[in-house]
């Protein structure tokens, strides 16, 4: 009686453990099922390759270049505001705060994590790209400059909780060597602490990218949204998963327009799923027990 | 007359490929406090948790040999491991009370055999904690978290929680190492008074602790049992040399 | 020396400057959302239905619409993701298993929310045929919630001593029993303190509503799982977007962005203050 029990439990504890499998496998299914079929009528390379993206076209063409560059663009800007904030609150959190200011930082950090990114995307398009429409004289404010000040906020908070974490870990013995050595507080930092943590301060860089790159609701409402390759950082762009998410709604199921945008997916699946690997892998190093 | 309660015969146990306890044959006798002693590393512990079975959680322990309980093979495979475990107690280093009230933790493994009436747990939580001279201190607030006790009631507490199961023998694994000196000589008589009705198996490093209140010693040395005899002979005249070194100071 | 000091100062002075832009921006949103949210918010702009194309009245349909979407998400979830967290701390074979199962959960982790979106569309929507309505955009928020409670659970339950079980087990408790009685509820703080985090985290998505649930404009009430339904944030998105009275939807985009964000961060922050209660507090 007792054996059955037990063995109940563990089988119910399994069975619910295959649930996580089978939606991965489930997800990675539905998106080449539905996406694969595009390229019977667009080879690989033009679809990567080619910048004509007409869907809608009575000759539609399917060219994605100009998206995917809109995303590595977007990402690209998003870390080159959300690095230096999300490091620097990092390193003032964990080196130079008292625990009492910590007590108050940290928490903060944790709640600017729980912001609705639409909420962001609301201030960013409302806010923001007026103000920066009036700034700098442009015809709008919705572009790669805005949208990247406005994501790059947005992922401080991870890459501030992760890099706090690899200074958390880095031995006191390495700082009071280095502090014994003479070292100033700001040489102990960077020549001491930071190098030590190196590894974990990339992994959270890295898993901002994959944040900044698969975020929807921000780059569909600030981003502007017209395709083309930007030659300033004040043109407007258009990332992969604006395009999924504003023209889904006008394909027909099992279109070659619909098995498009389910293409794009499947790019932007191999990309945040390599950018994990990488990072878990060869950066945090977890082990898969 | 001494009975055996329980008997290891040629106890053989690897850590994965290493060898951790060497060929022990130990009787523990019936309502006797049993002490090993020995260096840090010999083994004791683990011995210990042979007795109960503790080492099953380790992964990649293999063990050889027979452990007899009664007439029972503890590590026949038929065996009930947690009937086991209810009938050899228990107790760690360092005092464990589960983050539940007084009452709970000693009722805990009661509750969890499922077959005693609520006035039957009731009773024999009070008879527990009156056995672990610990009822008097906490009869009024039972209900109360257990984490709030000292340090030393929650040994006793641990101790009382290990004796609801009306266990035949108490393991006790250092059991004072983590205390200060008044609860250690308190536990010290609790284990004199509570060998009237149960087998105390102790482990401890305190070779005076073993003096003052076991009546037979063994001495555990790089996994081999060197030396077992009544405590005051071990303790005048021992056989061996590596057991006078110990005794004496020499290494420890 | 002097060189060196200026230069320690400098550092000490730039790393303050970073958290100092970051709450400074933080404090311009808060304040602007305040600002322009609650010249429109008022009891009667929660509790009464959108009128006029939504160009007037409140936003009660999409209130009740997250609170149904996000309660069912983690009622499916919950279950799912406490149990596979034991299976990851108390039983863990076989080996390969785990493996697979760390690195799907680490992968949803990381993918982006709108895949979700795509992969309820295609499964729920239309191949269970579910269509667009309550129960799909449930189901596709709890695979989403599924990753962080199973992390969140398993943090909670390596983080209770060994001592605890031991006592237990030595006390013949099965591993069952230990599990059910002793690391379920010692974890339970910590679990329940995280879970509400989450429950934030998916009431404010909106990618993964957009195709499998949410609704533009309903004057009534979700009757069934259904309907479709209206949503406090896709409500934000499509009054930006879709409405040609940009002066008259700003407003009640910026009300209603109030409303999920004092939802999303009181909870939040009840959470994240008992959470550092109970650390301050425990004594294990």
């Amino acid at each position: 009686m007792k054996g059955y029990k037990e063995k109940l439990f563990k089988a119910i504890t399994y069975t619910a453990s295959l649930f996580t499998i089978v939606a991965l496998f489930g997800i990675i299914i539905s998106l080449f099922s539905e996406g694969l079929p595009i390229f019977k009528n667009v080879p690989i390379a033009k679809f990567l390759g080619s910048s004509a993206w007409y869907p809608t076209h009575e000759f539609p063409e399917f060219g994605a270049f100009t998206l995917i560059m809109g995303s590595i663009f977007v990402s690209l800007g998003a870390l080159i505001i959300g690095i230096p904030l999300g490091l620097g609150s990092a390193i003032f959190v964990s080196e130079i705060a008292g625990s009492r200011l910590k007590e108050i930082v940290k928490p903060i950090i944790e709640l600017l994590a729980g912001i609705p990114s639409v909420v962001y995307g609301l201030f960013g398009m409302a806010f923001l790209a007026p103000l920066v429409r009036v700034w700098f004289n442009l015809d709008t404010g919705l572009n790669l400059f805005t949208v990247s000040v406005v994501l790059g906020v947005m992922i401080v908070p991870i890459i501030a909780s992760l890099s706090e974490d690899a200074l958390a870990n880095v031995p006191k013995s390495i700082r009071e060597a280095s502090l014994a050595l003479g070292a100033t507080k700001t040489e102990c930092i960077f020549r001491a602490v930071v190098p030590a943590a190196k590894n974990g301060i990339i992994g959270s860089v890295l898993i901002g990218f994959g944040r900044a790159i698969g975020e929807t609701m921000v780059v569909l409402m600030v981003a502007g949204g017209s395709a083309q390759i930007p030659h300033s950082m004040f043109d407007s762009i258009r990332p992969m998963t604006s395009t999924i998410a504003a023209e889904m709604g006008e394909t027909v199921m099992g279109d070659m327009h619909y098995s498009s945008l389910f293409a794009l997916a499947i790019l932007l699946f191999i990309i945040t799923f390599v950018t994990n690997l990488v990072t878990e892998l060869v950066f945090l190093r977890r082990s898969y027990r | 007359m001494v009975n055996t309660r329980i008997q290891t015969q040629d106890l053989n146990l690897w850590f994965g490929k290493q060898q951790v306890l060497h060929n022990v044959n130990l009787p523990i006798y019936d309502k006797m406090v049993t002490a090993i002693i020995g260096p840090s590393g010999c083994g004791k512990s683990t011995l210990l948790r042979c007795f109960n079975r503790m080492n099953d959680l380790i992964p990649e322990t293999k063990i050889e040999g027979k452990i007899t309980l009664g007439e029972q093979n503890i590590y026949c495979s038929k065996t009930d491991v947690t009937k086991i475990r209810a009938k050899v107690g228990m107790v760690f280093q360092k005092p464990n009370p589960f983050p539940k009230s007084i009452y709970n933790n000693v009722a805990f493994g009661l509750v969890i055999q499922g077959r005693h009436s609520k006035c039957d747990i009731h009773g024999r939580v009070e008879e527990s904690l009156r056995a672990a001279w610990l009822w008097d201190e906490v009869k009024d607030r039972l209900h109360t978290p257990a984490m709030a006790l000292s340090g030393g009631q929650q040994q006793r507490l641990c101790i009382a929680r290990a004796l609801a199961n009306n266990p035949e023998v108490l393991l006790l694994d250092e059991p004072t190492s983590a205390l200060d000196p008044q609860s250690t000589a308190k536990i010290e008589e609790l284990c004199l008074e509570l060998k009237k009705s149960v087998s105390i198996l102790i482990v401890t490093h305190n070779i005076a602790q073993a003096g003052r209140i076991s009546d037979y010693t063994a001495f555990m040395y790089l996994g081999q049992l060197v030396e077992f005899d009544v405590t005051e002979k071990m303790f005048t005249v021992p056989k061996d040399k590596r057991t006078e070194a110990y005794l004496t100071g020499v290494f420890g | 020396m002097n060189k060196r000091k200026l230069q320690n100062y400098l550092g000490v002075s730039v790393l303050s400057l970073a958290i100092l832009i970051t709450f400074g921006f933080l404090i311009v949103f808060i304040i602007r959302m305040f600002y322009m949210g609650s010249s429109v918010l008022s009891w009667d702009f929660v509790f009464s239905s959108p009128q006029k194309g939504m160009t007037a009245g409140g936003i009660f349909p999409a209130v009740v619409g997250t609170f149904w979407l996000t309660t069912l998400a983690i009622l499916i979830a919950m279950p799912l993701g406490v149990f596979t967290a034991i299976y990851l701390t108390n039983y863990g074979k076989p080996v390969w298993l785990v493996r697979i199962l760390r690195i799907s959960i680490n992968t949803l982790a990381g993918t982006p929310s709108i895949i979700f979106g795509l992969f309820g569309m295609a499964i729920f929507v239309n191949l269970m045929g579910f269509n667009i309505s309550l129960l799909s955009g449930a189901l596709t928020l709890a695979i989403l919630a599924l990753p962080m409670i199973i992390n969140n659970t398993e943090e909670a339950i390596r983080s209770v001593p060994k001592d605890f079980s031991d006592a237990s087990l030595a006390l013949g408790a099965t591993q069952r029993q230990t599990i059910l009685r002793v690391l379920l509820p010692t974890a339970l703080p910590n679990i329940l303190t995280s879970t509400i985090i989450s429950i934030g985290r998916i009431a404010g998505e909106t990618a993964p509503i957009m195709f499998t649930a949410a609704t533009f404009y309903s004057r009534r009430l979700p009757k069934s799982w259904n309907d479709e339904v209206m949503a406090l944030p896709y409500h934000i998105y499509a009054l930006m977007t879709e409405g040609t009275h940009a002066e008259a939807q700003v407003p009640i985009a910026y009300g209603t962005a109030l409303v999920l964000l004092m939802m999303v961060l009181s909870i939040s922050a009840i959470a994240i203050y008992t959470r550092y209660a109970i650390r301050r507090n425990r004594k294990w």
